[in-house]
Parts: C-alpha cells; sequence; structure tokens
C-alpha cells in the first residue's frame, strides 16, 4: 500500500511544506504519491514530480478546487483513498481544515500534527501546546496524518516523475468562495518565518511596535507578540504568539519586553534560538533564552537596529 | 434556527501541567479545570446570535466525567439557554465526540453548530470537520467573522498569510478563532440564574454510539529540557554571538 500526499500550493507555487511532508513520509516508508488539486495548477504538478523518491503525481484540475474548498475536495480524496493506507499533509490551515474531514468519512481517527515517526502505525506528536510528547498508535487499516512541518527538513528536489491527470468528482456546493484577502506585508507569516521579533506588554503601546518592525525589515522577520500585549490591545490579535494563538518554531525568536508566562512560552520553546531582551532579570523568559539581555528595550532596541546596520 | 456549542472541560490555560514519569501520562490531581478558551469564544458567539434575535434557542453540549456539569453550568451562566450532558469515563478522541455530537444533532434538529477550532490539551483540532463530514453539510473553519443571511452564512476565516470569505449552506459547522470576540464574563445574578437552567442527562449507550477507541495513547513523556540561562551583556556582543556562534543572521 501506498502514501498520499495532499501538496500545499497556490495553484501556482508548491510550498516548501510539501517537501518536508515528503521527509516525514519516507520514513513511514511506503511508496509516495503526491495530490496536486487545484485550478490552472500544472506548474504546481511540475514542480512536485521533482521531489526526490516520489512515485507520481495526480493533477486534478477544476474551478471549484481553485481555493481549496474543503467539501469538494474531501469528496475527491475520499474516491482516491481505495488505493492508499496513508493520507498525509502539512498540518497548515489548508490541510487540517481537509483531513479531519476526510478521516471521518474513512472511519478513522486523525494523528494530528506529528513530528515524528516510530513506525508505519506509531507516531509522536506534542500535546499541551508541545509541553508534553504523546506517542500514538492507530488501530486502524488506513491513516490520516498531518504533520508539524518545523519538525522535518525539505526533500530535495532530484526527481522527474510521472504526472497524470486524473477524474474529477462532482461539486456538492455546500460552500461557495467569495473573496481572498492575502496579507500584503513583504514580510513572512509567522507560522513559517524563520526569524520572528515578538513584543509584550513592555511595549508599553502600539505605536512603539514599530521599533519592532524596523529590526523585522532589516532581519526579513515576522512580528509577533505575547497575549500581554494583544489583551493590552497594543496589536491585533493575529500577533498572538503562545498556546491560544501562533505555536512558532523559528531559527531565532527574539522576545522583546516579554516576561514569559506559561502560555507564551508554550508557543516558542521550540525555536531553535531564544534572545531575551527584558529589564526584569528575574523574568521566566530568561530560563529558556539562550541570549538574555537584561537591558531596558527603550535603549537596546534602537542601539540594536545600529548594530544591525553596521553588519549588513 | 437552533444552535449548539459544544464544550470541554480542559486544564485551565494558566497551569503549567505536569508529567507524571511513573505512569507515563499527565498528572491531572488537584489541577483547576476551565472551559476550552475556544469554546468560550464559540459560546459568546451563540449568545450574542440569540441577542440579536437571529437564534431561537441555543444549547451547550459537554462529553466527559460528572465534572463536565460544571463546564455547562458556566456556559449556561454566560448566557446559554440549556445544556446536555453526555456521561463518559474519560474524554473520548475527536471521532467519537463527533458521533456523540451528530446524535445530538438529530435529536435537537439543530442547524447550526459552533465549537472551538481546537481544545487546548490534545491540540487535534478534528472534532468539528468530523462532526460536518457525519452531518454531511457543510464546514467553515477558523472563523474570524460570521454573517447570517437568509438561508447561508458568510464566514471569513483565518488562513495561513490572510483572511477566506466563504458562503455556506446551512446546517453548518462553523469552529472558531481567537479574532472572532472576546467572551464575556458571567454576572453574579446570571450565576444565579444558571442554576435553575436545564442540564439534560445521557450515556453513549443511549445514543448507540461505539465508543471502543481507534488510537492508543503507547506514553505521554516531558519534551526534551531547554538548555537556557545564557546571558550577553551588550547588543553588540549579543549581535557578535547571533552571527558568528549562533549562525542565525
Amino acid at each position: 500500500m501506498s502514501t498520499l500526499i495532499l501538496a500545499e500550493h497556490n495553484n501556482t507555487l508548491l510550498k516548501e511544506s510539501t517537501n518536508k511532508v515528503v521527509t516525514a513520509a519516507n520514513l513511514i516508508g511506503d511508496p509516495i504519491d503526491i495530490l496536486v488539486v487545484g485550478n490552472n495548477c500544472m506548474s504546481v504538478a511540475t514542480q512536485a514530480a521533482k521531489i526526490t523518491n516520489i512515485s507520481k503525481v495526480l493533477v486534478v484540475e477544476e474551478d471549484y478546487y481553485e481555493n481549496m474548498l474543503v467539501e469538494p475536495i474531501s469528496d475527491l480524496i475520499i474516491n482516491l483513498m481505495k488505493n492508499y493506507k496513508t493520507l498525509i499533509s502539512p498540518a497548515t490551515t489548508t490541510g487540517k481544515n481537509i483531513l479531519p474531514r476526510v478521516a471521518a468519512m474513512l472511519d478513522v481517527s486523525q494523528i494530528s500534527e506529528i513530528i515524528a515517526v516510530i513506525d508505519r502505525d506509531t507516531y509522536e506528536r506534542p500535546i499541551y501546546a508541545g509541553n508534553a510528547i504523546a506517542t500514538i498508535r492507530t488501530t486502524t487499516e488506513k491513516n490520516v496524518i498531518t504533520v508539524r512541518t518545523t519538525a522535518f527538513d525539505a526533500a530535495t528536489n532530484e526527481n522527474n516523475a510521472e504526472i497524470e491527470t486524473i477524474a474529477a468528482t462532482n461539486d456538492s456546493s455546500l460552500s461557495e468562495f467569495i473573496e481572498e484577502k492575502i496579507s500584503g506585508s513583504e514580510r513572512p507569516e509567522l507560522t513559517s518565518a524563520k526569524i520572528i521579533i515578538s513584543g509584550g506588554r513592555g511595549m508599553q503601546s502600539g505605536d512603539n511596535f514599530s521599533m519592532l518592525d524596523k529590526i523585522a525589515d532589516k532581519l526579513g522577520a515576522a512580528v509577533g507578540a505575547s497575549r500581554a500585549a494583544v489583551d493590552a490591545g497594543f496589536v491585533p490579535n493575529e500577533y498572538q504568539v503562545g498556546q491560544t494563538g501562533k505555536v512558532v518554531a523559528p531559527d531565532l525568536y527574539i522576545a522583546v519586553g516579554i516576561s514569559g508566562a506559561i502560555q507564551h512560552l508554550a508557543g516558542m520553546k521550540d525555536s531553535k534560538v531564544i534572545v531575551a531582551i527584558n529589564k526584569d532579570e528575574e523574568a521566566p523568559i530568561f530560563e529558556v533564552a539562550d541570549y538574555g539581555l537584561v537591558a531596558d528595550l527603550f535603549d537596546a532596541i534602537p542601539e540594536l537596529e545600529d548594530e544591525l546596520n553596521n553588519i549588513k | 434556527m437552533k444552535v449548539l456549542v459544544p464544550v470541554k472541560r480542559v486544564v485551565d490555560y494558566n497551569v503549567k501541567i505536569r508529567v507524571d514519569s511513573q505512569s507515563q501520562s499527565i498528572d491531572l490531581t488537584n489541577v483547576k479545570m476551565s472551559m476550552n478558551p475556544f469554546d468560550e469564544i464559540a459560546v459568546e458567539e451563540a449568545i450574542r446570535l440569540k441577542e440579536s434575535g437571529q437564534a431561537e434557542e441555543i444549547i451547550a453540549l459537554s462529553i466527559g466525567p460528572s465534572q463536565c456539569q460544571e463546564t455547562i453550568r458556566n456556559a449556561l451562566a454566560m448566557g446559554m439557554d440549556r445544556g446536555i450532558h453526555i456521561e463518559t469515563e474519560h474524554s473520548p478522541e475527536p471521532l467519537i465526540v463527533a458521533k456523540l455530537i451528530n446524535e445530538i444533532v438529530k435529536k435537537e434538529e439543530a442547524e447550526i453548530i459552533i465549537l472551538g477550532k481546537q481544545a487546548i490539551d490534545d491540540d487535534c483540532s478534528q472534532t468539528g470537520q468530523m462532526l460536518s463530514a457525519l452531518m454531511k453539510c457543510s464546514l467553515a473553519t477558523f472563523a474570524s467573522n460570521i454573517e447570517f443571511e437568509n438561508d447561508s452564512v458568510m464566514v471569513t476565516r483565518e488562513v495561513d498569510g490572510g483572511l477566506q470569505t466563504i458562503k455556506l449552506q446551512k446546517p453548518t459547522v462553523i469552529t472558531t478563532d481567537l479574532r472572532l470576540n472576546e467572551p464575556r464574563y458571567a454576572s453574579l445574578p446570571n450565576i444565579m440564574k444558571a442554576k435553575r437552567k436545564i442540564i439534560d442527562h445521557f450515556l453513549p449507550a443511549d445514543l448507540n454510539v461505539d465508543m471502543t477507541p481507534k488510537l492508543n495513547i503507547i506514553k505521554i513523556v516531558e519534551p526534551p529540557k531547554r538548555q537556557g540561562g545564557g546571558k550577553v551583556k551588550t547588543i553588540a556582543e549579543l549581535v557578535e554571538k547571533l552571527k558568528n556562534e549562533a549562525g542565525v543572521i
């Protein structure tokens, strides 16, 4: 039996998260096919066919697949699943939307956001926002899995796999796409950024976040915030990093004026390198920081900006 | 229009959980429990629908041990009309939860089901999506805005990198994201009033749902400890170390 990967893309570009899922799927060990579902998305199929060690790309194009609406795509996948043992996708908003619906249609439970593959039926996944790691074994014939992509390296692109066009299933017309507003910001998304700079209550106001914006622009970083900063109204909720916000694991996380409440730590402590800048040397954030600087952020951040200017 | 809101009793988001290394499970002894924060947002949304005259009846449902009645009382104190408790020994896995909810949906003929996008204990983010499959109806996950029209619902969803707006046929399942609303606190008079509201009680057997789990938890362990506590004295030293020692800038 084989593994089917639901590709993450925007009809033009294949997202790197798909390569990371291939790495996880390689650990499962079965032959891998990639499903590219969308509209006018043949270029995505061509990119997917290059991923090392995959057997085949299945591509299906219809206007009702263009915006990744969950109902028609679930119907499509369920038809394909008679040929596969495992369905797997990145734990993006697309994967998280579609896969559990497919799992329930198959009458199986899903294993969400795996961080390690033990064997074909056994996986590790974080629970309690990463404060514990559970080892889960499935007992069903088919498995449905989403992958926390920060836990796997991207598979290389050294292949030229076959691309097969497959038939669409009917549109259930249960929902209809109206519009999409993809944030115009040049900055990366919080969940995929390599560097994040976050502000806490110590920022004192929303206006002061412009200091972090400047550093973010220099580093190509995303800007985040603690729940305290969001609750104080400094920045909108979409900035929130933490157990009830976004869980992130960038290469570098810079926490500015953040004390380090449990629920914030839960959302960022898997970052590779953590920097904390806080004037309270007792702040819990320092316990997880690789590089802690006890300083007033209103002195330190402008100085950091100058210093970064010098090295670039 | 009848609205059903499933609510889960979870470890309070401010509690640092402890992993018991002997039993390889989470130690829940004397731990403060609360309503899952995303479910509070779902409750708030249902109450607003009732207040604006769009919902006729709003019902809170919880599945789990007898203490779940406290969670239901909390939802009733916020403003839900009545409660349903399906008593189980433990909190079942999402597929089983979705099946139990689906039976209540059928009994109550609920048209709109609003759930939290995930529970902050198992972090699965599955139940709403699975329920929509069982109901064979439309689905909108991660909602940050909901507007009702005659026979349809407009939902704005928080997707990676932006917002997507979709129009759904009723009945529908909606899961809540953080920006949807800010849940209210229950007032003292409403807490008193909630004590007189009705909570119906069911067992899984009453609903003919097979409770056999499909997933087994082999063990739960602590994540590898993070070695923190390193300090730098100046910004110049920080930048030098990030560049040359850590190699991240």
